[in-house]
């Protein structure tokens, strides 16, 4: 179906539709987040709702922008952003501005910009230029070890800025290294490692050790052929039990106080509700009042009175909660359900494999953002400072969440025009 | 190889999926599932400050202030809400250590960390100035004004009772109470505790995570006002019942009064007693420990209901009147005094000299024993009912006809029986069939297992002087307005004794006072019906007890007064009574030497020092 009558035509409108629904989701909350009776004037720049009009507007010109960019662009300077970006995170962190403990903030005008934002756009789009090249098989080890730099520079670099939720973020990459050709053990392991690490300090080692004695002996009588190899899965045994030690001894002995806190409050073995519970414990408190049905728009008397801490930013999902309810959260948890599968899918549709590891990237990225964000205001992961993607306030999360989802919006309207 | 992994997608998506339901399930089970939350929710925000209406007023006969408020204030904790105060600060303030400080909290957050507990009760204005200015310090605790209860005249604390916070057994059962609520715990407090009280008030404020007031949830639509208390009018005479306990000083006993027409009682006083203020505010505890320990006076037992006494020669009147409802006692009925009645076994109930024979009149006025065994033998051996037990039984309806030996159901609780005891209770102690007039003779002259309580024999006293009947005894004879009475109390009790038999008794009770065994009470301008009567006390000296009316005609008030260990009823109890009378009916005591040798008379550690130097004081 070639059609010339232009770009307007070809682009997932769906998608597109999609993109829309989230970013008015994210401004109606964030007016509720922040509603108070004396500035309700939608465009009060004093308050954030005004600021995140602004900043809408803002994101739907830099789309524009993209969606009229020649495709090709992207592709061709994936290099030169990527590039770009580092030097940025690098230079951030000698003259940024520290906001709440990271130093990753420049101060334009009256706004921060925080570059890791967008450097999660320029990482994707270098990967998808390295493991789109036609000599690259990440079956390789030269060509993996490539691949895990491209995603670890620029994670190490935030990480020293202090911002580890985004040093993390760039972890969920290993999904594009997946569909790369990448064995299945590695991303298994990143799943699996956090489970071993949360059981570790919930059970008793000597428990957790048997456990995975057991685990290894099923596995050596039922594993194809391919794995049986009694060295290996001793090795793993073995690296296990010596996780399992460790992850106990560095929280007992290494982390900081309030690091531990944090943990213990994540596995309900403490319950300190004015320090490191206090978040998640008033999160939960403003979602499971919402009930059904919830309580209406700027109805939440949680949400209203300021009970949740950073409520318009990483906690936005408790007003969801509490004022649209059990229906109103699980229509956005189906929202966006919907956004990631039809990014995976509309990718593997691609022709051009830049394209289509670029949509993996992309759906990685948000899904990442997504489960982390919810996952903590549901009390279900530790507390990690990073946005709901589309719906958090802020401008650099934002327009870094918009020029990453359109580019990709850009490339699948351009998919016909490849031969 | 492009499309080798392809079907990796699936994978991937699934695993997206995977977690979405998760989440799904989480929130199902955080938003639908678990209450904790919206409960919660609620504690944060909501604050349901509860509005106290004030406690009715209590005013005595003649319209005095009795009972009334004073403004105190309840410093309240939320203990959740609670952020490391500078405990030095407030333990300063009210009062206490930090260690107490740290108890308070626990035990308030153990009670709920979310709904307020007390953590100082009852502050007093002046204290509640200094504490004010400070409180923002403080989160999570805020102030609730309440009332403190305060008393003008420091008397009659049994009566009035006192509140306290309700228990949780009374939370468990009475949903109108929360922790924190006060409650009438005794006397009129308690049995007029829902008219008093009124009707709590609830105000929702909504409160910000600053603890800051947003204003009233929802413009006030669930608040609902309070409504206040309704007013007690009392029958009580304060100045009567001040005189009272003043002529009781020193004295364990009690003094009765009330106005036969109307059952009202005008003062009923209990020795020893206490200042009904020590048990007002947050020094009760302290206090009612204190006076709980008091084993030597006993300030809290209320001897007024509770104590049984054998009422004694006031007894006689009793046999009197059943003698002659039974058709075997007439006015002109005469026994001789052989100085005692012979019991056949070469004991005998002695008598005290006096003319011999006696007619009815003249053996009440000098209180003569064998008459009234002969009298009560009579009775029992009455043809008519074939048995003693029989005879007995109908007896003891008779007497308990009276409001003896039950309880009468007077307005304050705490009221005991005494006993009159049943036939089985003979048959028990003596065997069936066993038992005669003569077995049980010493219930003739009110001695032996005969118990009434005072306000029984005050009752008794009403009861003769309205020849036959009486309203149930009573210390609250309007409700809200002086003219809307108690309608509780409107039911005429009758004995079962014919009216016309209640005039010879009558005469024989003002012939005790003018020239018979309680000739002491007699008052020149009043003419005064008694009888003397001494309780029997194994273990010490006689109770003296009197029981009297005034004026013998058109009635005002019937008084019983007991007094413990002093022996014959005309040396204590019968002058105490007639100066009751005569403040009652004259508002003023002419007699002073003997009002002040009664004040004085120190019955408990001084020595009886007066006894027998009165020519008057005569054996009953
Ligand atoms: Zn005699």
């Amino acid at each position: 179906m070639r059609d010339d009558k232009g770009i307007f035509y070809r682009i997932d409108w769906v998608l597109v539709g999609l993109y829309l629904a989230l970013v008015f989701i994210g401004w109606l909350n964030i007016y509720a987040s922040v509603y108070n009776e004396t500035h309700n004037h939608i465009l009060d720049l004093s308050q954030k709702y005004g600021k995140q009009l602004i900043f809408i507007i803002a994101a739907l010109f830099l789309a524009l922008g993209i969606l009229i960019i020649d495709p090709k662009f992207f592709s061709q300077f994936a290099w030169f952003i990527y590039g770009f970006f580092l030097f940025l995170l690098v230079l951030v962190i000698f003259s940024g501005r520290e906001i709440s403990g990271s130093r990753g903030w420049f101060a334009i005008g009256g706004f921060g910009i925080q570059p890791a934002e967008f450097a999660k756009m320029a990482t994707v789009l270098a990967l998808a230029k390295y493991l789109s090249a036609l000599d690259v098989s990440i079956a390789r080890f030269r060509s993996l070890v490539i691949a895990s730099a491209i995603i670890l520079i620029p994670a190490v670099i935030v990480l020293l800025q202090h911002d580890t939720g985004s040093a993390i973020v760039f972890l969920t990459l290993v999904i594009v290294l997946y569909r790369a050709g990448l064995t299945g053990f590695i991303p298994l392991a990143f799943i699996l490692f956090p489970i071993l690490g949360v059981l570790a300090l919930v059970l008793p080692k000597l428990m957790m050790a048997g456990v995975l004695l057991v685990a290894a002996g099923i596995f050596y009588l039922f594993s194809n052929k391919r794995f049986h190899s009694v060295v290996l899965i001793s090795l793993v045994f073995l690296g296990s039990v010596g996780f399992v030690f460790s992850v106990d001894y560095s929280v007992n002995h290494i982390l900081q106080p309030h690091q531990r806190n944090r943990i213990h409050v994540l596995l309900g073995q403490d319950i300190d509700l004015k320090g490191a519970g206090y978040n998640v414990n008033q999160s939960l408190i403003a979602i499971g009042s919402g009930r059904f049905f919830g309580k209406g728009f700027l109805q939440g008397t949680q949400t209203k009175y300021n009970f949740v801490p950073e409520q318009s930013t990483d906690f936005i999902f408790c007003t969801i909660g509490e004022e649209w309810g059990f229906v109103g959260s699980a229509l956005l948890l189906l929202l966006y359900l919907g956004l990631f599968t039809r990014i995976i899918l509309r990718a593997e549709r691609q022709r051009s494999r830049f394209s289509r590891f670029y949509g993996y990237g992309l759906a990685s990225i948000l899904f990442f953002h997504f489960a982390i964000n919810t996952g903590m205001t549901l009390g279900l992961v530790p507390v990690i400072g990073i946005p709901l993607p589309f719906i958090s306030y802020g401008g650099s999360s934002l327009w870094a969440f918009t020029i990453l989802f359109f580019i990709f919006i850009r490339q699948d309207s351009y998919r016909y025009d490849l031969v | 190889m492009k499309r080798i992994y392809a079907d990796r997608k699936y994978i991937i998506i699934g695993f997206f999926l995977l977690i979405g339901l998760l989440y799904l399930a989480r929130l199902f089970y955080v938003q639908i599932l678990v209450d904790k939350y919206i409960l919660s929710a609620n504690n944060n925000v909501l604050r349901y400050v509860t509005q106290y209406p004030a406690r009715g007023l209590v005013f005595d006969r003649y319209g005095k202030l009795l009972v009334y408020n004073e403004a105190a204030y309840d410093l309240m904790v939320i203990p959740r809400q609670v952020k490391n105060p500078d405990t030095s600060v407030l333990c300063n303030l009210i009062g206490i250590s930090k260690k107490e400080f740290v108890n308070r909290l626990q035990k308030a957050r153990n009670y709920s960390p979310y709904r307020p507990s007390i953590f100082e009760a009852q502050i007093t204005r002046d204290n509640y100035g200094f504490l004010e200015e400070k409180l923002f310090l403080f989160q999570g605790f805020y102030v609730q004004p309440r009332t403190l209860r305060k008393y003008t005249y420091p008397v009659a604390a049994h009566t009035f009772g006192y509140i306290g916070e309700a228990g949780p057994d009374v939370i468990e059962k009475n949903p109108y109470y929360r922790a924190g609520d006060y409650i009438g715990i005794n006397g009129i407090e308690k049995s007029y505790e829902e008219i008093l009280r009124g009707k709590k008030g609830m105000k929702i404020r909504v409160f910000d995570v600053l603890n800051r007031d947003k204003g009233s949830f929802r413009d006030g639509k669930y608040d609902t006002t309070s409504v206040a208390g309704t007013d007690l009018y009392s029958s009580l005479d304060a100045e009567l019942q001040e005189y009272g306990e003043l002529l009781m000083t020193n004295k364990k006993g009690s003094i009765v009064a009330i106005e036969p027409q109307t059952g009202e009682i005008l003062c009923v006083v209990t020795s020893p007693s206490y200042d009904p203020n020590l048990l007002a505010g947050n020094i009760r505890k302290k206090n009612y420990t204190k006076l709980l320990q008091d084993t030597v006076f006993v300030p809290l037992f209320n001897r007024a209901l509770m104590a049984i006494y054998p009422p004694g020669s006031t007894f006689k009147l009793v046999d009197a009147l059943v003698g002659q409802q039974e058709g075997v006692l007439f006015p002109e009925t005469r026994y001789g005094c052989p100085g005692g009645f012979p019991l056949g076994n070469g004991k005998m109930v002695g008598c005290h000299p006096h003319p011999s024979p006696l007619d009815l009149n003249g053996a009440i006025q000098v209180s003569c024993n064998t008459y009234f065994c002969r009298v009560f033998k009579t009775i029992i051996e009455k043809k008519t009912y074939g048995n003693t037990r029989q005879a007995y039984e109908n007896w003891r309806k008779e007497v308990m006809s009276f409001g003896l030996g039950k309880k009468l159901g007077i307005d304050i609780p705490g009221e005991l029986n005494g006993n009159i005891p049943t036939p089985a209770y003979y048959d028990r102690y003596h065997g069936v069939n066993r038992w005669r007039a003569m077995t049980i003779i010493s219930l003739a002259i009110g001695q032996g297992e005969i118990g009434i309580t005072p306000i029984q024999l005050a009752n008794l006293s009403a009861l003769i002087s309205n020849r036959g009947w009486f309203y149930t005894p009573h210390l609250i004879r309007a409700i809200g307005k002086t003219d809307s009475l108690n309608k509780a109390f409107g039911t005429k009790h009758k004995a079962l004794v014919d009216e016309r038999y209640f005039d010879v008794v009558i005469e024989g009770m003002a012939n005790v006072v003018t020239g018979g065994t309680g000739v002491i009470a007699r008052i020149d301008s009043i003419t005064v019906g008694g009888k003397t009567g001494t309780a029997q006390n194994p273990h010490g000296k006689n109770h003296s007890i009197f029981l009297a009316f005034a004026p013998v005609q058109n009635t005002r008030i019937a008084v019983s007064v007991v007094v413990e260990n002093s022996g014959y009823g005309s040396a204590w109890a019968a002058p105490i009574a007639s100066l009751i009378i005569e403040k009652y009916l004259n508002r003023s005591v002419k007699r002073k030497d003997l009002e002040e040798r009664m004040i004085n008379g120190n019955l408990i550690n001084g020595k009886l020092e007066n006894e027998g130097r009165q020519g008057n004081i005569l054996p009953d």
